[in-house]
């Protein structure tokens, strides 16, 4: 796909490569017995290690390498047997060692792969350069006194994943897409808990523009976004402005930008003569990390069915097409949703598409307006199965079901009782219907008459009446062949 | 009563001879009558009574034996400073591994010995509290006692103490026991716990001892050994009883006398003490083996680079943020790390952090830390084949006796030349001691170190024992 901004003197294409900080989902940090849960009191979550005093030294916790591990096979990578643990040195207030422990010249992973999905159907493979751990920073906090800032290390020592892609990205969009299966695979994972609220997902984007055949341009790196509507606003705004630098005969500087999300600009965070020599060299703390076979190998056990192999599954077995199967798959907890209708009511397998679209126009529609998470939902995937079940046996039309749906939601009753409650069956007694028939076509004589000498629009007419009588009861398709029958 | 050696002090608590209270009368009486020294950062008569009274004796050796503290390790009921004035009111709220070990075994701490600041000496010139005066110094002419652990050697060779924890990175624990008469010992690194032991080069910092005797050095260094999961460097192996086990028998073993260690301007008196050392051996039936090993002479440029870089990142955390001394007058964040690292830390601490920034820098990091790191390999081999070889090394400790106060102070390589027969052993991260063996011209004692292979500390203790028990 190919994705072109027009300038004043020629098309531009964006070149961008992405930086994803992921927190790893773990109960302790990764070099201290210090708890990682979100929102505690300021600094009651801090270790010995993480504040860094005196002589106290780091331990690898071996739960977030699963992890790192875990989410590098989750990315079709190469996990190294042999990786080592680094020190990059700067002095910030938040930071307690003066050094962020990190990965630098020998990652835990190395090379994989993800897929994403466009709406049109087609897929594009972005290539992952590798896979870090590193240690997270505490926080500064500016707002709390005029004068003062104070820190908290709370955050100080959680293990952070820093995937590195390659810049094939070239568009907004595809960041978008590319950020949103990221979080996917690793909430498949279980590596991740995905909330960029929280701050769980933060990804430094790497941008360069360029006349498409040319070489890459020079890029700029934005640090540190959070949201994937700030970073969409992002990518374009400092795209547009390299380009405009461009056309005007300029040149673009290699710089740390920040985004300012109240003027939707982005600005250098610091001048090149503050640029950071962070002097990296292995942590004598710390042996270099060496994983066996075996601890992959029963890793790999452990990984669970992946949204591209749900996908795969969804179009092969319940021929469902590829962007169906992808706005399923995306998050775990839908598809979870989807697999559980189909597991209870496997008669539904051959109208798949049907539970899809209940599951994405109505399920989606109402649980939004309600703020309800769908793991949540008042409505079982049974429930919902039994109503699909009643559509396509027949038994109730979809309009009605659609009520059936509200009451559902509303009462927690099985759609089998809301529709016995309320004699909502279908009629499909050709008799009956045939009974409803005559009497709308006796009161509407002059209407067949048109209809017999030509205006054929007429049948919706006589359809609408007739279901109006049946109270909507009536078995659209007999109602349909009858009338036509009659009419001929 | 004399009161030197732990054996001889637990046998006679052991027997009622003398309570523990009359007992450390003595050693407070001791230490009140050499304050002069300058041995102790910290010494506080009550802490050592508050220890007696909560105190209760047990069978094991090392129970109510005075023992002082390196003031490198983290302590919970003295402060902690690292003789700097940046950690110069620091409370440690945790016990390093080390000392828990003693104090789970009934030792008493004496107090906190001087050092170098942050262990950086060679002298014991570089504390923010003052130099320590070695005890073997004449009135009218002070010496050095060595570095940096120069408190703890003092302590020990003035009988104000019956042992003493030290460091040694690069011949910390090894160069001032020489000057001081005593005993010093570093174990292969890994072997003690760095858990609580402020940091100078993480790969190279090993805690080790000091005492009057070999005995007295093996039976507390069973003391402090161990493996400790807090540690990510500390070794899984098992501590033999070394006291128990010493065997004065050499007969068939090969001692390997590396003649890269005959350095040029190598004062006569050290050749002498060497060579007699040599012929002592000899007399006990131990093969005398010339061996080379080639890296050595790049042993003191690869420490200088190496313990530095390190240091410069371990020391980057007394910011003034978190604890310890933090500078008064300051606007900005910058302006408070500059200002509190510029007033806190002294010239040396400094100009290490400046040598190890410098290496690390983008340009200069594989020209110097690489190939630093890629030397201290070759370094390790060396002794790795020398040992296929010989079963232990014998060199000099030092290039010299105790030197004056004041020496050597004007230039920092002079200084550092002092760890010139250390060093080689902390890169290679083997064992070394140092025992007195002779004396100089003027009198002074003079150090014969013993190498072996890493964990093979039972080598040197047998063999430091026959030299001590041969000692004419």
């Amino acid at each position: 796909m190919i994705n072109l901004i027009k300038g004043k003197t020629s098309d531009w294409e964006t070149i961008i490569g992405l930086e994803i900080h992921a927190q790893v989902k773990s109960n302790s940090k990764l070099f201290s017995s210090a708890s990682t849960k979100f929102g505690s009191d300021p600094n009651s979550q801090v270790s010995l290690v993480d504040a860094a005093m005196p002589g106290m030294l780091p331990v690898i916790n071996e739960y977030c390498i699963r992890q790192a591990v875990k989410t590098g096979l989750g990315l079709h990578a190469k996990i190294n047997h042999y990786s080592v643990f680094d020190r990059k040195n700067y002095f910030y207030a938040d930071l307690p060692q003066g050094y962020q422990i990190s990965q630098y010249k020998y990652p835990i992973v190395g090379e994989g792969k993800v897929i994403i999905d466009f709406k049109d159907g087609n897929s594009k493979e972005i290539r992952i350069i590798r896979l870090h751990l590193e240690q997270d920073a505490g926080k500064s906090i500016h707002d709390q006194n005029p004068t003062k800032t104070f820190v908290d290390l709370n955050r100080s020592g959680i293990a952070l994943m820093e995937i590195v892609s390659e810049p094939d990205l070239r568009s907004a969009e595809e960041v978008a897409l590319y950020i949103g299966k990221i979080r996917s695979i690793l909430m498949y994972l279980d590596t991740c808990d995905g909330n960029m609220q929280e701050g769980s997902i933060r990804a430094d984007v790497n941008i360069s523009v360029r006349k498409p055949g040319d070489d890459y341009g020079t890029r700029c790196e934005i640090k540190n976004l959070n949201s994937i509507k700030f970073i969409k606003q992002a990518i374009e705004y400092e795209s547009r402005r390299q380009i405009n630098i461009l056309e005007d005969g300029g040149k673009i500087e290699q710089n740390t930008l920040l985004f300012n999300v109240q003027s939707g600009k982005t600005k250098p965070m610091r001048s090149k003569e503050e640029a950071h020599d962070y002097r990296y060299f292995p942590d004598p703390d710390l042996l270099p990390l060496e994983l066996e076979d075996k601890f992959i190998k029963d890793i790999k056990e452990e990984i669970p069915e992946l949204p591209d192999q749900r996908k795969k599954r969804y179009i092969d077995e319940f021929k469902l097409s590829n962007y169906d199967s992808s706005i399923l798959t995306a998050e775990k907890e839908i598809s979870d949703f989807f697999d559980l209708v189909l597991f209870t009511h496997k008669e539904l397998r051959s109208s798949a598409k049907l539970v899809v679209n209940w599951i994405t126009s109505e399920l989606f529609s109402i649980l939004n307006k309600n703020e309800i998470n769908i793991s949540k939902s008042p409505i079982s995937p049974d429930y919902l199965g039994k109503l699909v079940l009643m559509i396509t046996g027949n038994k109730i039309s979809g309009k009605i079901a659609k009520d059936v749906f509200e009451e559902m939601f509303n009462s927690n009753k099985s759609p089998n009782d809301i529709v016995k409650e309320r004699g909502l069956i279908q009629v499909t007694n050709t008799n009956e219907i045939e009974l409803i028939i005559n009497e709308i076509l006796e009161a509407n004589k002059d209407k067949v008459a048109d209809y017999k000498s030509g205006k054929k629009k007429l049948l919706g007419f006589f359809v609408g009446q007739a279901m109006k009588l049946s109270q909507g009861k009536a078995n659209p398709k007999i109602l349909n062949d009858l009338l036509l029958e009659k009419l001929s | 009563m004399e009161f030197i050696t732990i054996k001889e002090t637990a046998h006679k608590l052991k027997n009622k001879d003398i309570s523990i209270h009359e007992l450390y009368e003595i050693f407070i009486k001791r230490t009140n009558n050499n304050l002069d020294l300058n041995a102790y950062i910290y010494f506080n008569e009550e802490k050592i009574h508050q220890q007696l009274s909560a105190h209760s004796a047990t069978t094991n050796l090392l129970n109510g034996i005075p023992i002082a503290i390196k003031d490198l390790f983290c302590t919970k009921s003295m402060p902690t400073t690292a003789a700097s004035k940046i950690l110069k009111d620091f409370q440690s709220p945790y016990e390093s591994f080390v000392t828990q070990k003693l104090l789970n075994q009934g030792a008493i701490f004496m107090g906190k010995t001087n050092c170098d600041e942050f262990a950086m000496g060679s002298a014991n010139t570089t504390s923010y509290f003052g130099n320590v005066i070695n005890p073997l110094s004449s009135k009218d002419k002070p010496l050095v006692p060595g570095g940096s652990s120069g408190g703890s050697a003092a302590a020990v060779a003035a009988k104000l103490c019956l042992g003493a924890t030290g460091t040694d990175t690069g011949g910390s624990i090894r160069q001032p026991a020489s000057f001081c008469g005593i005993v010093g010992i570093k174990p292969t690194y890994g072997l003690c716990s760095r858990w609580g032991v402020v940091a100078f080069a993480s790969s190279l910092d090993q805690a080790g001892i000091f005492a009057n005797n070999v005995e007295d050095s093996a039976l507390l260094m069973e003391g402090i050994a161990g493996y400790d999961p807090n540690d990510s460097t500390s070794a899984n192996v098992n501590v033999p009883n070394y006291c128990q086990s010493i065997n004065t028998d050499l007969a068939g073993k090969t001692v390997g006398i590396p003649s890269e260690y005959n350095v040029q301007g190598i004062p006569e008196e050290i050749s002498i003490v060497w060579e007699k050392a040599i012929k002592k051996l000899e007399s006990g039936g131990v093969k005398i083996k010339r061996i080379s090993l080639p890296h050595t002479k790049y042993a003191l440029p690869t420490y200088y680079i190496i313990a530095p870089a390190e240091a410069s990142s371990n020391l980057a955390r007394y910011d003034g943020v978190k604890y310890g001394f933090r500078s008064e007058l300051f606007s900005s964040l910058d302006d408070m790390y500059e200002l509190t690292r510029r007033e806190g830390f002294g010239k040396e601490v400094k100009r290490r952090i400046l040598i190890g920034t410098y290496v690390l820098s983008s340009g200069y990091y594989d020209a110097y830390y690489l190939k630093a790191q890629k030397v201290r390999k070759l370094i390790a081999n060396d002794f790795e084949n020398a040992f296929r070889e010989c079963d232990f090394i014998l060199t000099p400790t030092t290039p010299s006796a105790a030197f004056p106060i004041g020496d050597k102070e004007d230039d920092p390589i002079k200084m550092y030349l002092n760890d010139i027969f250390t060093v080689p052993a902390s890169l290679a991260g083997i064992p070394g001691i140092s025992i007195p063996f002779g004396k100089s011209n003027n009198g002074l004692p003079l150090g014969i170190q013993l190498l072996s292979k890493h964990f093979d500390e039972q080598t040197i203790f047998n063999v430091a024992s026959f030299l001590e028990k041969n000692n004419d």
